[in-house]
């Protein structure tokens, strides 16, 4: 993706978007990248705990649109990966607080004044302001998707916005996909949910609980390469080298009907 | 056992066909409700200059590449 300053987003909540933006990010910064997860979520902050920086935050993303610090100040550096950094948003306050200026502003500001290579941006669930400020400063958008029915609806509706907003470069990542479910025709194989969305994929990732204990520890899955084998981490760490432009074809998940094999034959491998 | 073997049944092909209804509608911001409202004017304006049965007539909208059309499909009696 050409895109500098990329939204993380779905419409409906709890699709994981705040599990890609912390893992795509960490895996871009692992690659090289000086890269700024941002959380636009105002009032529900979330990315710093699931990246386990919740305790090293003082100010936040609503401080520097409001004057209270310079925007140096509120960049949280990691201590693992140490180009990957983290703006946090405000746990108190309300979506009031944001403005599309002040976002675009800060964007800017990140990636002119600070050098960071790439922006990535977490949306809040919705369509509302909250979504309309996050994208505005946005030049590529990652659509995250369940395969489910309300997930898939909503993502149709997100996908239409971005349109309308003229964001160039709108990728779809298929998450908390279910292999043997696939297998037994009980949900949407990832044909299928191009064939109804009709965008380009950029990612599939596997339903695996350990993205749940990696989350527990504040601890990236991305992150994980020597414990044992994550699936959904690996799938992360690929999505953030299609982010860059690689080819990567996509794994078979142990598939013996080969619906992946299927995929990498329709999408040239993404 | 069988379903499988002969591909029916399957829960997705539901959601699947279920899915892509309900975003044309959502596409063109129609409501369903509409169309059956819609359906029944454009019967009655039809039903003035041609002997049509309401049974062999369907109204709907579909997904065509990029752009969600409306498509009536309406047998025209023939004539003895």
């Amino acid at each position: 993706m050409n895109a500098k300053a990329i939204v993380v987003t779905s419409g409906k909540g709890g699709v994981g978007k705040t599990t890609t933006t912390a893992n795509v990010g960490a895996a871009l910064a692992r690659l090289g990248e000086k890269v700024c997860v941002v959380d636009t979520d105002v009032g529900l902050r979330n990315l710093d705990v699931v990246m386990g920086l919740e305790g090293r935050v003082v100010y936040d993303l609503i401080d520097v649109f409001e004057g209270r610090c310079k925007l140096r100040q509120a960049i949280i550096r990691d201590k693992r990966v140490e180009t990957l950094h983290l703006l946090a948003t405000s746990q108190t306050r309300d979506k009031s607080a944001l403005s599309e200026g002040r976002m675009k502003e800060t964007v800017r500001a990140l990636l002119d004044d600070e050098g960071f290579d790439r922006v990535l941006i977490d949306s809040p669930a919705g369509i509302e302001s909250g979504f309309q400020t996050a994208a505005s400063a946005a030049s590529g958008a990652l659509v995250v998707v369940n395969p489910e029915v309300s997930s898939v609806r909503d993502a149709d509706r997100i996908i239409g916005l971005l349109e309308s907003r003229e964001i160039p470069e709108v990728r779809l990542i298929i998450n908390r996909l279910r292999p043997e479910m696939v297998k037994r025709g009980d949900m949407l194989e990832v044909n299928d949910v191009l064939e109804i969305l009709g965008v380009k994929l950029i990612g599939i990732v596997p339903e695996d609980e350990r993205i749940l204990i990696s989350t527990n520890v504040g601890n990236p899955a991305s992150l994980e390469e020597s414990g044992p084998k994550v699936a959904a981490g690996a799938a992360f760490r690929d999505i953030a080298r299609r982010v860059r432009g690689e080819d990567v074809p996509y794994p078979s998940y142990d598939q013996p009907t080969g619906i992946f094999a299927g995929i990498r034959r329709i999408f040239g491998g993404g | 056992m069988f379903r499988n073997l002969f591909n029916r049944n399957k829960s997705k092909d539901h959601l699947k066909e279920r899915l892509k209804l309900v975003l044309s509608y959502d596409r063109a911001k129609l409501s369903p409700g509409n169309m059956e409202e819609l359906k029944k004017e454009l019967l009655t304006v039809i039903q003035k200059y041609f002997p049509a049965d309401e049974a062999d007539y369907s109204v709907k909208v579909e997904q065509q590449g990029d752009r969600v059309v409306l498509v009536a499909n309406l047998p025209v009696n023939q004539p003895g």
